[in-house]
């Protein structure tokens, strides 16, 4: 499997560290209520197909990558910087 | 026997081998089942199951019966294919699976006992008592049935991994991809063209056919030599594309040593990690038997394996050869060996319009019916167009026709096409992303077909590359229509055999068919059928054919099994390669470890990190003895420690301090200049992540201290909250761990060691506790904290890396000057208990700050990462377990880590469990056995007794609960200012 680093270009995926979903980039706000966050730290869909998930770049340049990725075929159609605007 | 003249190395030296102890010559370029069959030795092993006598059926790497061990104790290779293993000078191999020997094995009682053994037969007689399963069916079965044994004794052997990148990678260097390769090549392409062959060329090796007026053979290695000459090209041959994976990954099977005599300075095998943009499967085809009765026996070989074997390697498998077929291609068999001068007895073609190509009987609508031949072949039993007769017959070339070697477009899911032209699978277009399929593996059998297919794939690829394509002549080869009838078992008395190597025939197939295991995945593992080293390559399809026939479907409808990866066997030394003993993990070591190692101290893993256990003295003899002198030494005069292991991150920035205040449940906006801070880092979810301290080095830069373990993970969080979740703050951090050593001095006498070594000395009012600043050692610029994790008065120095090894023994030594001297991790642990500090044991993942007693450490007075989870109802409200400290009523008693707490005098069951264990020690300075864990309510239950339970051990202990410090409560040894 190979990833495509943003930073680095394509890389073997034992270089990163998988974490889970993009729900993980939507942090609610410090009084959003419980349910609020009970979604954002513990509630997934297991999604067939199209998903976005979070990949560090552990064994190279440290960035986390929200990377776009087919759970059925293992496609992987693209990776962004999580923060783009700081490319 | 050889034939004269014949053969590919006819020439070749002379070899010299031997088989169960007997020597034999071969050539050079011999396979060793060529130079089996050359010196007439046709039985090679028995079979799985009946022990039943088995021969050479294949020259490739699908065979199923001859397979041999080689080398001896922890060299001992089992399951070594002789249809692939080149011979050379001294090769011992062994047969299998036989006892005494070969010719007289005992086991073979079990074909006697056949009727009895049907499919399913374990699952059926072995099911009770359960008992048995393990202890008495298993052992039996295991000793009576299966291939090859290891040694148990260690490899030894070296093996290598490695990655390769290329455009273009060719998969199988045979007409298809020898043209795809040229076309690819001269296109611009970085090529890689993998063969599992010694040599490449593929059939052409073992055909007759001339490709451009030229011997096919020929052809092909002139092909090899212009690609060898290409600094774009890469050859790599003995190499097996093993299986497909994501995103353009080929795993490969390089055998690099298999063909010589063994070196250690060599590599055995290499596994490759091949990344290729665009790949073509040029992997041939597989020729499959024909399941007539007795259709096993020595002798009976696929028809393109007697050809391949007469022309490649100038052997004729027998002096009067039979041909069984249901197509044409199986007649060059005969006309090969008509024109080779070995007599053929007939050809039985399936056929009523069986054509004749050469000067041999043909027999049309011809079966074999019947074999004779206890230990090999010597007759048949045919009946044909004109009635029936028998025929002695040494060696029987068999074929059902040909398979497209799918398996490798199937290893993500894909399922192969049936083709009902070529009575076979091909593959699906776009099975895997990037794969095209060109030559007999897509189904195009010709010689000219194949040349062309290459050409055209290859021109497809390299247009999608980008790449303009390059001109290629289309060489002239023969272009004979394939001709095929179906014919997939033959009526008769007798076994008719599938898959030789797990011993499964057509009834068994039936039988699962009967018993409802109808969908195919299901009969193969009632029946074994397509299992073990082979996978089923020669027998798959036509057992498919028969399930069809026994279900009353097609063979579309009834589909096929899944090909996996690996498709030829891996060793797990290939795979594994490089992580054997010490290779299994990266060890790093403190600038400390050789006057560590020195001092003989005993070392513990700590994450990777090699840590000292204790640092014994003469005349101790127990752990326990040292860990108590060195506890004794910190507490009352001084000990040095070195605690470079933990996690170091420099935070530099404007913002520096509010990114701190982020990641840190309590205040760090508020820390002055030259001051440490403790701090507690939460999860999201409000559970402890990781403590340390934090010292602020000037007005932007701080550095950030982990624990050992976790020093990783936090590294990885600060990106993730620094990129996602706060890239508002202007921060940059790195990690300094590896270029700082540090070393703890701790205990009453820690200033004064110090002063003997810093360059300018320091006080108890200007280096208060929590301190911290620039010192000199020596003119080297270092880093002093003021901080404990002993409970002592204590410093940690810091210097770069390279002045380590020397610090270390300068603070040694100085420290034993002093009476005190160097400590390990058991005193490390025990001296952080007495004070009630907590490590991962008590922070293991389950516990939120309040469970620890810091509640009120996580500041409401701003948002930080975990500060919202860590306020839920059920975390302040609810009834936690909480940390205590535990110790024995009877001072002698004792306490062990992991055991449960019990309201004393409860059952010792789970439902009344109140907490557990997490840490223990003896402390010297207490005079018993200290604890800390976690207990129902705890921080309130101070003073009352409870029971502490461990079943393993089967130990019982009376406990007090109380407040997790028990040495020094209000840390006036820490705190200590006085100038003395
Ligand atoms: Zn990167």
């Amino acid at each position: 499997m190979r990833l495509p680093c943003p930073l680095c270009g394509e890389r073997d995926r034992r270089e990163f560290y998988y974490q889970g979903h993009a729900t993980m980039l939507d942090r609610p706000a410090r009084d959003a209520g419980i349910d609020a966050w009970d979604d954002y730290l513990h509630n997934r869909d297991n999604i067939a197909g199209e998903v976005e998930d979070l990949w560090h770049h552990e064994a190279g340049c440290g960035a986390w990558i929200k990377v776009t990725r087919n759970t059925v075929t293992h496609e992987v159609s693209g990776a962004k910087l999580v923060n783009g605007a700081r490319k | 026997m050889r034939v004269a003249g014949k053969g590919l190395n006819a020439h070749g030296a002379p070899v010299t081998f031997t088989f169960d102890g007997t020597t034999f010559e071969g050539r050079e370029g011999d396979t060793l089942a060529a130079a089996l069959l050359a010196n007439d030795v046709r039985l090679v092993g028995r079979s799985f199951k009946y022990h039943r006598p088995r021969g050479i059926l294949t020259a490739g790497s699908e065979e199923p019966n001859a397979l041999v061990t080689m080398g001896t104790d922890a060299a001992q290779d089992p399951n070594i294919r002789a249809t692939t293993q080149e011979i050379y000078d001294g090769l011992a191999a062994r047969s299998q699976n036989a006892w005494p020997s070969l010719n007289r094995d005992v086991m073979a009682v079990n074909d006697l006992l056949s009727p009895f053994l049907s499919a399913g037969f374990y699952y059926k007689t072995f099911m009770w008592p359960k008992s048995f399963w393990e202890k008495v069916y298993e052992p039996i079965i295991r000793r009576a049935a299966g291939l090859g044994a290891l040694s148990g004794a260690t490899n030894e052997d070296t093996y290598e991994k490695a990655f390769a990148h290329c455009d273009v990678l060719i998969i199988g260097a045979g007409p298809a991809g020898l043209m795809a390769a040229l076309t690819a090549a001269r296109s611009g392409a970085d090529v890689i063209l993998a063969d599992e062959d010694s040599q490449m060329g593929g059939r052409l090796l073992a055909e007759t056919y001339d490709v451009d007026g030229q011997a096919g053979a020929d052809w092909a290695a002139g092909i090899v030599e212009d690609l060898r000459g290409m600094a774009n090209v890469r050859l790599m041959t003995r190499t097996t594309v093993t299986g497909a994976y994501d995103q353009g990954t080929y795993g490969a099977l390089e055998l690099v040593n298999h063909h010589r005599t063994p070196n250690a300075a060599v590599p055995r095998e290499c596994f490759w990690r091949i990344v290729a943009k665009r790949s073509i499967l040029c992997a041939g085809a597989l020729e499959r038997p024909i399941a007539f009765p007795n259709n096993d026996r020595p002798g009976i070989m696929t028809a393109g394996a007697v050809r391949t074997y007469l022309n490649r390697w100038g052997v004729a498998p027998g002096k009067s050869v039979t041909v069984f077929a249901n197509n044409d291609d199986a007649h060059r068999t005969a006309v090969d060996l008509v024109d080779a001068g070995v007599t053929v007895a007939g050809v039985i073609d399936s056929r009523a319009d069986a054509p004749q190509f050469g000067d041999y009987p043909v027999f049309k609508s011809g079966l074999v019916i019947a074999t004779k031949g206890r230990l090999c072949l010597e007759s048949i039993t045919v009946q044909h167009s004109g009635g029936t007769r028998d025929i002695r017959t040494d060696c029987l070339a068999m074929s059902g026709g040909w398979n497209p070697t799918v398996h490798l477009t199937c290893h993500m899911n894909g399922r192969p096409t049936w083709d009902d032209y070529i009575l076979s699978f091909v593959p699906t277009d776009g099975s895997i992303p990037g794969m095209s399929v060109a030559g007999a593996a897509s189904g195009v059998f010709s010689t000219h077909g194949c040349l062309e297919s290459g050409i055209k794939i290859a021109r497809e690829v390299v247009l999608e590359l980008g790449l303009t394509a390059g001109d290629i002549d289309m060489p002239s080869a023969d272009d004979s229509a394939y001709r095929i009838e179906p014919l997939w078992q033959v009526e008769g008395k007798g076994r008719k055999w599938l898959d030789f190597q797990n011993d499964v025939h057509v009834k068994d197939i039936n039988l699962a068919a009967q018993e409802n295991f109808r969908s195919v995945e299901h009969m193969k593992r009632y029946t074994t059928q397509g299992m073990a080293t082979d996978q089923g390559k020669n027998s798959n399809v036509s057992a498919l054919a028969v399930l069809a026939d026994a279900t009353g479907r097609g063979i579309p409808e009834t589909g096929t099994t899944t090909f996996r990866p690996p498709y030829v066997p891996v060793s797990i030394g290939a795979m594994g390669a490089g992580a054997q003993g010490h290779g299994f993990a990266p060890e790093r070591h403190m600038t400390s470890h050789h006057a560590t190692l020195d001092r003989g101290a005993p070392m513990i893993e700590a994450g990777l990190w090699y840590r000292p256990s204790y640092f014994p003295k003469t005349g101790e003899t127990t752990w326990l003895e040292s860990c108590n002198r060195e506890v004794n030494m910190v507490r009352n005069t001084v000990g040095i420690c070195d605690v470079s292991t933990l996690g170091k991150i420099d935070i530099q920035g404007p913002d520096a301090a509010a990114f701190l205040d982020f990641v840190y449940c309590n205040t760090f906006l508020t820390l002055k200049e030259n001051r440490v801070r403790y701090g507690l880092m939460l999860r999201e979810d409000g559970y402890v992540m990781d403590d340390g301290t934090t010292a602020r080095l000037g007005p932007n830069q701080y550095v950030m201290t982990t624990t050992t373990a976790a020093a990783g993970q936090v590294m990885k969080h600060l990106d993730w909250v620094s990129q996602a979740l706060r890239p508002d703050l202007d921060v940059r951090f790195g990690s300094v761990t590896e270029q700082w050593a540090q070393f703890a001095v701790a205990g009453p006498k820690s200033r004064d060691l110090l002063n003997s070594i810093l360059d300018q000395g320091i006080d108890g009012e200007s280096w208060p506790f929590m301190a911290c600043g620039d010192v000199q050692i020596s003119g080297v610029a270092g880093r002093l904290f003021r901080i404990s994790f002993s409970g002592e008065h204590a410093y940690e120095i810091a210097v770069p890396s390279r002045y380590g090894a020397s610090l270390f023994r300068q603070l040694c030594a100085q420290a034993e000057a002093m009476g005190g001297g160097v400590y390990g991790m058991e005193a490390l642990n025990v001296l952080r208990i007495e004070k009630g500090f907590i490590t991962h044991s008590e922070i293991h993942g389950r516990v939120n700050a309040a469970d620890i007693g810091f509640g009120r450490m996580v500041s409401q007075k701003k948002d930080c990462i975990g500060n919202t989870a860590s306020q839920r109802p059920d975390v302040v409200g609810g009834e936690r377990e909480q940390l205590v400290g535990l110790k024995p009523i009877d001072p002698k008693g004792k306490l062990t880590a992991g055991a449960h707490l019990f309201v004393d005098g409860a059952d010792a069951v789970r439902v009344n469990d109140q907490g557990y264990v997490t840490s223990v020690c003896y402390s010297p300075t207490l005079g018993h056995d200290l604890a800390l864990g976690f207990l129902l309510d705890g921080h309130n239950r101070h003073g009352e007794t409870v029971q502490l339970v461990d079943h393993l051990r089967g130990v019982e202990t009376v406990c007090e609960v109380c407040h997790p410090v028990f040495l020094d409560p209000d840390n006036t040894r820490a705190k200590e200012t006085s100038n003395g």
